[in-house]
């Protein structure tokens, strides 16, 4: 606190809280309350004035009061949001979904409300052929730099020379096992279902997620993670018809259920694993050696957004290197910007589930756009979950 | 020219039920012929809905018969065991509690209903989740009880949010019994059990049906227990509605299964209110 600001107070701090601890005794008004501290009156006087704390680079566009994003869950520190609304004046009320069809969906029913959405890789190219988002005003976005991305992961931004979305995380699709309660080596996805049939039976998850549930069940049987092939599914719903009545859940959001040892053992993508693994050593992540999936997500704006200077302005608050690297530190999935790489400590750069060894990354593959729109793996899907 | 009387009751009928029917119309008939028509459509390239005339949708619904049979078996399960917990408890409200705190033990039945259900069925979740119960069963020693995401969670989530449902008609159909019948009973030589079977039972069926015939008919639509103390895994036809809408955007067959399930409450309903006609003998009984 600055000298300036101490002499100027209406009320020291000392003050403050003993007022307030008489108010909360009840020894005083709540109107003595707000009067002695100036409190009453400062609310007057911001309640007047709803742009006082808008910053100056956002004065010539009104970003309203309000926002909306839709992302992943435990993908975002929440202090970022805070300090965005703090910055703008803007609340940002954050939608969660466990798959990018259910954000598909929802935006070809329309009226979602969404500024901002976080889609991955193998999605830009039907979302923009459907019309459903724009191409970015990369003018209003002057945080990204692409010439800092590494654009093994940020190339499907683009279609066709347009960009459409730029990159926010990217990151692997791996498999968390709680070893305290699972004694056996899980490396593989083979491995995970047989496991999750015997030692963890009743106690492993699924994502709920066509992509990913289906594509591991692939691969666990020797196929491509992206097959549409009518004979290679009908083995892996097979495979996955079997599997059912021994898991846990079928859910995306698998956090809560492995903090609570209610899972063993889960699909789980790179900054899960970091979160659960950070927090409870023993619940550790691997790649599976026989392939699986490696994403990268981007931030797009919905054509259909009601508020396209908010998620402008959320977009290139994000794209900040220093608002990207707390974001980073809280949610552990690794950058495609080398200026965020830069600041990151030696202990998240040398996180081999953060950062892994590249030899672990060659059997995964990105996914492909053909399997958000085939129609057989999203029956599949549902007829899983509806066995 | 002056109004007649009939025209004029009949224009003062049309006018109390106007706002109804329109409500209806524009709320329930006009998004059900939609549903008709998505129902023999087809699936869009992306997704979505496509026109054609095909009863493809109808054909296919056998993919889902699980969550049908799911549905149609823990439905009525669910209001059955409603009903045992139900009936005591109103029997008590109506006959056993003292007047002076009978409102305010109505009022309790009530209560849980100004909290969302989304939120009493999350505290389901942590209750029977491993830091619940079965974390206290670790302490005398039986390790590793799952009791989250079993069909037997759903049943129970299921008779504690529909449980005030059951009581309430049970309850108004047990208080207005005239007790002088239940004087001539006992005048007449009966036991207290017989008296119950013959008499109270009987007259009390009335709000059973009802409250059965509501609770059944909600249960077949239900998603959130399923999906939350089911972990996703027990499928109700709600379940797999959401899924064809909100995942694999498959329009025209969730349009199929949507018609499908109303027909199903249509003959579900028909078929309570035929039996409560035969039980009570009478036509004049209020379902739902």
């Amino acid at each position: 606190m600055s000298k300036w600001f101490r002499e100027n107070a209406p009320i020291s701090a000392r003050e403050l809280t003993d007022e307030f601890m008489r108010l909360k005794r009840g020894s005083v008004t709540r109107r003595h309350f707000l009067a002695v501290t100036g409190l009453g009156f400062a609310a007057a006087v911001l309640a007047r004035q709803p742009g006082l704390f808008t910053g100056e680079a956002h004065a010539q566009e009104d970003l309203g009061s309000a926002m909306s994003l839709a992302t992943w869950p435990n993908y975002h520190d929440p202090a970022t949001f805070e300090a965005f609304t703090a910055a703008t004046g803007v609340a940002v009320e954050v939608n969660v979904f466990g798959s990018n069809e259910e954000m598909l969906a929802k935006l070809q029913a329309g009226g979602t409300g969404w500024d901002l959405f976080v889609p991955t890789n193998y999605t830009i190219s039907t979302y923009a052929g459907l019309g459903l988002i724009d191409p970015l005003d990369l003018a209003k976005v002057p945080n990204f730099d692409p010439g800092t991305q590494n654009t093994r992961f940020t190339n499907e931004g683009t279609v066709d020379g347009k960009v459409y979305a730029l990159p926010k995380n990217w990151g692997t699709t791996g498999i968390a096992v709680n070893a305290d309660k699972v004694k056996s080596k899980v490396t593989s996805w083979k491995e995970f279902f047989e496991v999750a049939m015997t030692e963890a039976d009743g106690r492993a998850m699924v994502h709920d997620y066509q992509l990913t549930t289906i594509g591991n069940a692939l691969v666990s049987l020797g196929f491509s993670f992206n097959s549409v092939k009518p004979e290679e599914l009908a083995k892996a719903e097979e495979l996955l018809i079997r599997v059912k009545p021994h898991l846990y859940a079928i859910n995306s959001d698998y956090q809560p259920s492995m903090r609570a040892s209610d899972a063993w053992m889960t699909m789980c993508w790179t900054n899960d694993g970091a979160q659960l693994n950070r927090d409870i050593p023993e619940i550790q992540f691997a790649l599976g050696s026989d392939g699986g999936e490696i994403w990268s997500d981007f931030y797009a704006v919905p054509t259909s957004a009601a508020n396209k200077p908010a998620g402008y302005a959320l977009l290139n608050f994000l794209m900040d290197p220093q608002n990207a690297v707390k974001e980073h530190i809280a949610n552990g999935a690794p950058t495609t910007d080398s200026r965020v790489l830069s600041l990151l400590p030696a202990e998240i750069t040398g996180n081999r589930i953060v950062y892994p060894d590249e030899a672990a990354l060659t059997p995964l593959e990105f996914g492909a756009a053909v399997t958000l729109t085939d129609p057989a793996r999203a029956e599949l899907m549902a007829r899983f979950k509806s066995a | 020219m002056p109004l007649t009387m009939t025209t004029k009751r009949r224009l003062v009928t049309a006018a109390l039920l106007a706002p109804a029917s329109a409500w209806l119309f524009v709320f329930l008939v006009l998004p059900f012929i939609a549903m008709v028509v998505f129902s023999v459509g087809e699936r869009g390239p992306a997704g979505g809905y496509q026109a054609a005339f095909t009863f493809a949708q109808y054909a296919n619904l056998p993919a889902r018969s699980a969550a049908y049979w799911n549905t149609l078996m823990l439905a009525p399960a669910g209001a059955f065991l409603c009903l045992l917990v139900a009936y005591p408890t109103a029997y008590y409200l109506a006959v056993k509690a003292s007047p002076r705190h009978r409102l305010l033990l109505v009022s309790l039945v009530v209560v849980p209903f100004w909290t969302s259900l989304l939120v009493r069925t999350y505290a389901w979740m942590y209750i029977l989740g491993s830091r619940g119960i079965p974390n206290l069963l670790d302490m005398i020693g039986i390790a590793d009880v799952r009791l989250l995401n079993t069909p037997g969670a759903v049943l129970l989530g299921i008779v504690y949010g529909y449980l005030p449902l059951m009581i309430m008609p049970i309850y108004v159909s047990l208080e207005k019994l005239d007790r002088r019948l239940l004087e001539a009973s006992a005048d007449l030589g009966a036991k207290p059990l017989s008296t119950f079977f013959s008499v109270t039972l009987p007259l009390s069926l009335p709000g059973v049906m009802t409250g059965v015939a509501l609770v059944t008919i909600l249960l077949l639509g239900e998603y959130l227990i399923p999906q939350l103390l089911g972990g996703g895994k027990v499928f109700f036809i709600g379940n797999a509605l959401v899924d064809l809408f909100l995942q694999s955007r498959n329009w025209p067959f969730g349009s199929a299964i949507a018609v499908t399930l109303v027909a199903i409450v249509v003959v579900v309903l028909m078929v309570a209110m035929r039996i409560a006609w035969r039980i009570s003998g009478t036509r004049q009984v209020d379902l739902v």
